[in-house]
């Protein structure tokens, strides 16, 4: 490892920009002759849109426009899609309404935009809006997702009766039931996924400019993919073909998943701009966030499971609602069922697994990924059902784990995914050991004393990382691959420009990336440049989501570095009038083996682009591309365990300890993957014990602010114990996992499994406030 | 309208601004510091924390008519040319940010606090004190660490001067 290569903490290249104020973020761009948009949003949850009168309005200071819904559809532009086709158990694809940029009939969900003011300043925007006069007739909403599926209930699109989107199943139902027949012991639970607001500190934002001369869009905007939203207003939106929109990603403040999307306000952004022959700009609120980015989780499940007599798995049966709001969101469908169910294995061997998941329409904001979608609420599910199994059948919880984890790898699991590799025992063990799990009673029994109820929690989880191999994900209905690009510019004087399709909005790709081009060509970091986000640099890229940038971007960047050696070695050894074989990269220089011949990096990429001394028939230059498709899923997997205690006086939680044993294969800059991890348990500890959206009767988002919502601040978190055991990931030469999304998925069954413990009361829901556990403590 | 004249980052200036233009947006829209960022609406997330006559304050939450007359700092005024504050060169040594959103609030808020409490910091004050600044990504893990490592070179710098 050089000084700066892999395995090496170096403080981030990017941090300079951050830390001085310097960062450019959507809303920091102004244009020549720039427009605000505001955006008039139903107040209502149900209802159709009867009329919308903006004849005042148009009158008022620098109000460039109002345009509606009923215009954005005569204007052709697309309904927003589902990009992953999901088929019911009856084989019946799955029943979408349509969801248009703005409603031009009826209104959903509380918050959707039905007419946009586009003014010159941002204030004559507001006051516009406050003169544009809406009637709505209202409708019965329904915001409940068991509500929504009882007989009679309000109906949200007639695509979509009894507001079931599908009825999907995975696995095996009769060996299921064969399982249970034989089983000893049985443990039932049922639970709550809880509803989050992802909640970026950066608020969505979009700027649009129509270049008239070209018929060319460039579009600013908050993204964690800016190709793949190319795309998508390209092909189904009917903004622009792909060679005449610009879509540019600058400085993203947090997706956390929120931001994959491409929502309505950057649509009619696009759309405004040549309507109204000026760049318009939209920059959201924390209230429109609130109301309008993807929301998180929202499941109610049962689950069964079914033990042999000697406490071994025989099987687990799993019956889940996801709620999915008004409208399907980009990737929703996949949520829930793809990303959910194939992670229900866990770390255990468990012979028959089959799960029933019924997505549901409610008058809610649409619900989408959110850091690890649909992986938290499988891990949430199978560790509080582990807890509960040891419970009831009275062994230790660790122990009942380890009896049934998975020790021989590869591993096929009974719901599609085939683990590479892993060593379960080895992060359990680590984690105990940390946390001094040996010690605990004799803690407990001393907190008793003092009048706390003190609990302990563990949670070993597993993710499906590296986003993901094509041609498995579009058999399963995905509408794109999942492969990631790399173009490496080895410049004439030897600086180099990576060119890659992951998007880091936080991550450190500017760091990580460049360590890895440090590592193998052993040029200083700062020669290298990481360049992404801007559609009009880099080819083509499917972003980041899903822990997928090191494992998949970052293989892109091997792969055409690899090109690069190839070449460069070739130029290398003309020059050296030596064998291609035998010239070695090292430490920046191009070596003769054996010899004390070399030539160093800038000089071979001077001589590729003087082009004066080259080998016959090569062409000049030094730049090489590679499309990296990865062959499998990564799986990260680790232990966490979560220390406590409960005042029974006012159920009030206070963390003793919180430890992390995390495998993520081979690390590249540990620093910066151990900020995701204390991120991930941040969120994952958010919604064990704060965050929880709440609608009232009415489909009105009483949590519509963080006066409101409970977002985790310092003082609700403790410091971390973190540690790494390693298994390399087979599948990719860097060996790498993903470390993106663990803590998030891990965290909060660790925190919930240790209040149950301490209170001696398993009905508990997240987030666990104290008030709940007051009442769970006290009934 | 009004005309506001004020000090930022020592260089007067003097903006003609509508009544009711906070002091947030004076900064962002007619000066352009848009290292100050307005992550919400209810004054809860400290985004936006400058520094009003040396202490730290959301300027989402003042009036540009209020901060008349006054000597603000912003994010933009703490380094010494190239040479960060020490806040700064903590945040960045300790990884106390990801996305860089928060970060700005941050540095003017923890600033604050080591000026208030002196060399009297532990964690648990520092955790109690940034309670008015929201961070979606780090899990405040080494923003604590940060600032607990910037009170100890602050008061170096101090000795030193």
């Amino acid at each position: 490892m050089g000084v700066e290569g892999i395995g090496a903490s170096v403080v981030r290249k990017e941090d300079r920009r951050f830390i001085t104020g310097k960062g450019r973020y959507v809303d920091d761009i102004k244009l020549q002759g720039m427009t605000h948009a505001h955006f008039i949003r139903s107040p209502h949850a149900h209802a159709k849109v009867k009329s919308i009168d903006s004849s005042e309005a148009m009158k008022m200071p620098g109000v460039v426009g109002v345009l509606t819904g009923q215009e954005i559809v005569d204007d052709k532009v697309g309904n927003l899609i589902c990009g992953w086709a999901i088929t019911s158990k009856d084989g019946t694809p799955m029943k979408m309404g349509a969801w248009p940029a703005m409603a031009p009939e009826v209104v959903r969900f509380a918050g959707q935009a039905v007419a946009v003011v586009v003014a010159e300043t941002k204030n004559q925007a507001k006051d516009a809006a406050e003169a544009v006069v809406v009637t709505y007739e209202e409708l019965p909403a329904v915001p409940d997702i068991r509500a929504a599926i009882k007989p009679g209930a309000p109906q949200l699109h007639p695509e979509a009766p009894g507001n079931v989107v599908y009825d999907w199943a995975l696995g095996d139902e009769a060996a299921v039931k064969d399982a249970f027949s034989k089983a000893a012991n049985v443990v039932t639970l049922e639970l709550t996924n809880n509803r989050l607001v992802p909640n970026a500190m950066e608020p969505r934002a979009a700027i649009a400019e129509y270049d008239e001369a070209e018929e060319h869009f460039t579009l600013y905007t908050t993204s964690q993919n800016p190709h793949v939203a190319r795309l998508v207003l390209s092909a189904f939106y009917n903004i622009a073909p792909e060679h005449k929109l610009r879509v540019i990603a600058p400085d993203v403040g947090g997706g956390f998943g929120s931001k994959i999307y491409i929502y309505p306000e950057e649509m009619v952004a696009l759309w405004a701009s040549k309507k109204l022959r000026r760049p318009v700009k939209w920059t959201g609120d924390r209230s429109e966030a609130f109301l309008t980015d993807a929301h998180g989780r929202d499941h109610v499940s049962k689950a069964e499971m079914a033990f042999d007599k000697d406490n071994k798995i025989l099987g687990l049966r799993v019956k889940t609602h996801a709620n999915f709001g008004a409208y399907m969101s980009l990737f929703s469908s996949a949520v829930p069922t793809y990303l959910y169910v194939t992670l229900l294995s866990g770390q255990y061997v468990i012979p028959a697994i089959y799960a029933e998941v019924v997505g549901v329409y409610t008058n809610t904001t649409p619900v989408d990924a959110y850091r690890g979608a649909g992986r938290p609420e499988a891990s949430y599910l199978l560790e509080r059902m582990m807890e509960t199994a040891a419970r009831q059948l009275k062994v230790d919880p660790a122990e009942l784990r380890r009896k049934n984890f998975i020790t021989s790898f590869p591993y096929q699991t009974p719901v599609i995914m085939a683990y590479d590799t892993g060593d379960f025992g080895a992060s359990l063990d680590a984690a105990m050991k940390a946390i001094d799990y040996a010690g605990f009673a004799g803690r407990k029994e001393k907190a008793k004393k003092e009048g706390k109820l003190r609990g302990l929690g563990v949670s070993c989880y597993i993710e499906a990382c590296g986003i993901a191999p094509s041609k498995a994900v579009g058999s399963l209905g995905a509408g794109v691959g999942l492969w990631e690009s790399a173009e490496i510019r080895v410049n004439p004087v030897g600086t180099i420009e990576v060119l890659t399709g992951s998007h880091s909005h936080g991550q450190g790709h500017e760091t990580t990336f460049a360590q890895l081009i440090s590592e193998r060509l052993g040029v200083p970091i700062s020669q290298v440049s990481i360049v992404h986000g801007d559609t009009d640099k880099v080819q083509f890229g499917m972003g980041t989501y899903g822990s997928r940038s090191i494992a998949v971007g970052g293989t892109a960047i091997i792969k055409a570095m690899e090109k690069v050696e190839a070449k460069a070695k070739k130029i290398a050894a003309h020059a050296l009038e030596a064998s291609e074989g035998d010239i070695v990269i090292e430490n920046g220089e191009f070596k003769v083996t054996g010899t004390d011949k070399s030539i160093a990096l800038p000089m071979v990429a001077l001589a590729a682009y003087t082009a004066h001394n080259l080998p016959d028939g090569m062409e000049p230059g030094l730049k090489e591309t590679a499309f990296y498709d990865p062959t499998n899923f990564t799986f990260p997997a680790g232990a966490y365990i979560c220390e406590l205690e409960v005042d029974p006086g006012t159920g009030k939680t206070s963390f003793v300890n919180f430890v992390a044993a995390d495998d993520f294969g081979r690390l590249i800059n540990p620093m910066i993957v151990e900020g995701q991890v204390h991120g991930g348990l941040a969120q994952g500890i958010g919604q064990a014990l704060l965050e929880g959206v709440v609608y009232d009767a009415n489909g009105q988002l009483v949590t519509a602010s963080f006066m409101d919502y409970t977002m985790p601040r310092a003082d609700d978190l403790p410091s971390f114990k973190l540690s790494h055991t390693t298994t390399l990931c087979p599948g990719n030469p860097l060996g790498v996992k993903g470390c993106g999304e663990a803590g998030a998925i891990g965290a909060s069954a660790a925190v919930i499994n240790a209040i149950t413990d301490a209170i001696g009361n398993n009905k508990l829901e997240m987030p666990a406030t104290p008030d709940r556990v007051w009442h769970a403590i006290h009934g | 309208m009004s005309t506001i004249k004020l000090t930022v980052n020592g260089k007067a200036a003097s903006v003609e601004v509508e009544d009711r233009t906070l002091l947030v947006q004076l900064l962002r829209d007619h000066l352009n510091l848009t290292g100050t960022h307005v992550g919400c609406d209810t004054s809860q997330c400290g985004a936006c924390v400058v520094h009003i006559d040396g202490r730290a304050v959301k300027s989402c939450t003042v009036l540009a008519g209020q901060a008349n007359g006054s000597n603000v700092t912003t994010i933009e005024g703490i380094s010494k040319g190239d040479e960060l504050h020490p806040m700064q060169a903590a945040f960045r040594d300790n990884h106390g940010l990801q996305c860089g959103y928060c970060t700005p609030g941050m540095i003017m808020s923890a600033i604050d606090i080591v000026h208030r409490h002196g060399g009297k910091l532990d964690e648990d004050t520092v955790r109690h004190e940034l309670e008015g600044n929201i961070c979606r990504c780090t899990g405040y893990h080494n923003i604590v660490k940060s600032v607990l490592d910037a009170a100890g070179r602050m008061k170096v710098a101090q000795a030193a001067e």
